[in-house]
């Protein structure tokens, strides 16, 4: 297969932090090594790093264009072939393109292919395309041009702009952007302040981390339009501490932009001052949290305070403060260029616009997927996602982090936006979506949540520092075969308390794992404490793995693999797992191509 | 494995007095000091108090608030287990426990030999390649309880048959 035989190539390797752990630097080194000065390649070539796809199943990713060939799981030791037969005479490397499972149709271009043909992107519209390192790469596709308009529009109009598009907060509470920024604008305190709030701890989601790696400029464009429509001069973004590449990709661009006069004093003409500077987290999830936040930056521990007066009036040193999440500031420079109009025009009545999901868990393409509110978790899980993997069952998602809930399979037509998710017991949240199988337990997850909770709280008041700890102990003691009768409704009691007594979101949203399980799943729950047995195989004291011998072809795969060799069989007769051996690890039921290993 | 205080007393004192003693830099004074010797020395958070003005206490109190820091040194490997959700239900905590089966550390301690020292953390935002962990800078994407035996191994760890101590 050919394509043309173009005269300049350009080849993007994605960066992004799951394509590095699999290797991608090696793979991008080698093009740079190979495509040097003295290659003598006729082609004119220039090799990129960029930012995470989004795909990071199929990493490492390779994307030429112009031709628009999209390569997966790319190894160096490819690079040789890719450069001979692609670079040099525009032939397709069949083995590298993505393939179907179903189908098991090959495709040129990732535009081709599902899992981006169905995304629609605002905040990711730049990320695997452009060098984030590089200012003018932003440049080029038309970075900073939403900049040069807002300077020569009034403050007013920007706030009625950004009011207008509907756009809400896609940190998790959906607070209205227009809003939060008029209020602020109406003080008359000064100083006030920008905070861009890169603290993503919600486990399970990288939306942020991708976004401030592989597009920063986005970011800092955004604030610095803020930051002329309320009348502030000083800025933070406060980024994760596990984030290295995100705070050196950073760091960079906002060098750049005081080079390139986007920062600084007099910015783009006008009399006006604004600079940004990076606060490193220090690993705590409830400075998430927007006074929590606001706390640790002023050099207090991360403690949130009471809010009956918002950080628009009495926020940073108790000055008017805008502190929005990073998805929120990508999609500004979009609204600003395009229009309130534009944006409004996708999503729902009260959702507007699009939002960014980190897809995980057991689902065939995991990575970042952005789609207009309203898409169906159908859509998303099946069309988008390839349905669940190694041909197991869907059982749950899990959405909102550790404030949302689980919902099951009868729901799965639910359109997601703010009120949907909502009422149905969980919460839109950051944009984790946490698909779950047969093999994974819904009490256990529960009682995960309350785990990561009751460390992360930060102790200040007594319902979320005691509550969570009581909710934890009766879950603990129910996945080790110890739970009694009146336990569901005591967690229901106690979740009840939370929920009206907490001090912040934490403490608030902690109960919402617990109960919205308990809703759809009781019966899991009962079978833990009534029959001391987890039926999806996770709670090791609860558990028994067996192999049907009417499955099992004896191939000998669980016996190899196993970590304390519990299994015997001889080869192409059936197996049989060794009880006081087994640790309960689950490799042999995760990895028998044939399902035959099952849960007692 | 503790540094040596005399030999990096000045850097410390460098790092410290790099910004201007006010609260709000002491997060990043912890930072850079905690990735110098690999943890905070109780003489560091003293010349913090020095440096800052702000009661010893109160910098103990922000010492031992985010996770990020230690006041123990960690090995000269340190293990984080990431126990996200996405890798959470792939088998994180599968792999947590082998982790004890093979070195005999549970989460935030060290191994006798100051070799390996052994974390979880909340979420590399590596999800879409769980189960992850982490050796010091390097990211180990899909590993399995076998796999987990061939990275100590190649970090020069002793581990026992069966995976079992």
């Amino acid at each position: 297969m050919k394509t043309e035989n173009h005269k300049f190539r350009k080849i993007l390797v994605c960066c992004g932090t799951g394509c590095l752990a699999n290797g991608s630097m090696d793979v991008f080194q080698a093009l740079k090594e190979n495509l040097g000065p003295d290659s003598g390649i006729a082609v004119e070539t220039y090799v990129k790093a960029t930012g995470c796809n989004g795909w990071c199943e199929q990493g490492p990713l390779v994307k030429i264009m112009p031709d628009d060939i999209t390569y997966c799981h790319v190894k160096a030791s490819d690079v040789k072939e890719v450069i001979e037969k692609t670079i040099k005479n525009g032939e397709l490397i069949k083995r590298l393109l993505y393939r179907d499972p179903q189908s098991k149709k090959r495709f040129k271009s990732h535009h081709e292919i599902d899992f981006y043909k169905k995304q629609h992107k605002i905040a990711l519209r730049h990320i695997g395309e452009i060098d984030p390192a590089s200012i003018g790469d932003y440049l080029s596709c038309g970075g900073y041009q939403a900049l040069q308009k807002a300077v020569g529009m009034q403050a007013a109009e920007i706030l009625t702009q950004i009011l207008n598009s509907g756009l809400r907060g896609r940190g998790g509470a959906g607070f209205s952007t227009g809003l939060k920024w008029q209020s602020c604008a109406r003080q008359e305190n000064s100083p006030k302040y920008v905070i861009c709030n890169g603290d993503e701890g919600d486990p399970g989601a990288f939306m942020d981390r991708s976004i401030m790696e592989g597009d920063p400029h986005t970011v800092i464009e955004g604030m610095i339009i803020c930051a002329l429509a309320i009348g502030a001069e000083k800025g933070f973004i406060y980024v994760r501490d596990e984030y290295a590449l995100a705070i050196q990709n950073l760091k960079q661009a906002l060098a750049d932009a005081r080079s390139f006069g986007y920062l600084g004093d007099d910015i783009m003409g006008r009399d006006f001052f604004f600079d940004i500077e990076i606060i490193r987290g220090g690993g705590a999830f409830v400075c998430g949290e927007e006074t929590a936040l606001i706390a640790s930056i002023e050099g207090n521990i991360g403690e949130p305070r009471d809010k009956y007066v918002f950080p628009t009036e009495k926020g940073l040193w108790g000055k008017p403060t805008v502190i929005n999440n990073v998805e929120t500031w990508a999609n500004i420079p979009v609204i600003i260029l395009e229009g309130a109009e534009n944006f409004a025009s996708i999503g729902t009545d009260h959702s507007k616009g699009t939002k960014v999901f980190s897809l995980v868990g057991k689902v065939m393409n995991t990575g970042l997927v952005e789609v207009p509110m309203g898409t169906t978790l159908r859509e998303i899980i099946y069309d988008i996602g390839g349905g669940i993997l190694k041909g197991r069952q869907f059982k749950a998602v899990q959405t909102g982090g550790p404030s949302g809930g689980c919902i099951p399979a009868e729901l799965l037509d639910l359109p997601v936006d703010f009120e949907s998710l909502a009422a149905a017991g969980s919460m839109m949240g950051s944009g984790g979506l946490i698909v779950m199988d047969d093999r994974t337990c819904m009490v256990e997850v529960a009682r995960y949540y309350l785990n990561f909770l009751a460390g992360e709280s930060c102790g200040k008041c007594v319902p979320c520092r005691e509550g969570i700890r009581r909710m934890l102990e009766i879950l603990t003691r129910i996945c080790e075969g110890q739970g009694k009768e009146g336990d569901l409704e005591l967690l229901e009691e106690l979740g009840e308390t939370l929920q009206i007594a907490s001090l912040c979101a934490l403490g608030k949203t902690a109960p919402n794992p617990v109960l919205s399980t308990i809703r759809y799943f009781r019966d899991e729950y009962l079978a833990h404490i009534r029959e001391h047995r987890c039926p999806a195989g996770v709670c090791r004291k609860l558990t028994e793995f067996y192999i049907d011998p009417e499955l099992c072809n004896g191939c000998g795969l669980c016996k190899k693999n196993c970590p304390v060799n519990a299994i015997s069989g001889e080869k192409k007769e059936p197996h049989v797992i060794s009880q006081e051996l087994c640790i309960r690890c689950g490799d042999c039921i995760n990895n028998c191509p044939f399902l035959a290993v099952k849960v007692k | 494995m503790a540094v040596d205080i005399n030999q990096i007393q000045e850097k410390i004192h460098v790092i410290i007095y790099a910004y201007p003693g006010e609260k709000r830099y002491i997060l990043a004074m912890m930072q850079d000091l905690q990735k110098i010797c690999n943890y905070l020395p109780r003489e560091g958070l003293e010349l913090i108090a020095e440096h800052t003005g702000v009661a010893f206490s109160e910098i103990y109190s922000l010492a031992t608030f985010y996770k990020a820091f230690s006041l123990v040194p960690r090995g000269k490997y340190n293990i984080k287990v990431c126990d996200g959700t996405a890798c959470h239900i792939k088998g994180s905590a599968v792999i947590i426990d082998q982790v004890f089966n093979s070195l005999g550390i549970k989460p935030g301690e060290t191994t006798e030999d100051g070799l390996f020292s052994l974390e979880t953390v909340n979420c590399l935002g590596a999800c879409a390649i769980a189960p992850v962990l982490m050796v010091n800078e390097k990211i180990y994407p899909k590993v399995s309880s076998s796999g987990l035996l061939d990275i100590i191994k190649a970090y020069g760890g002793h581990v026992h048959e069966n995976g079992k101590s």
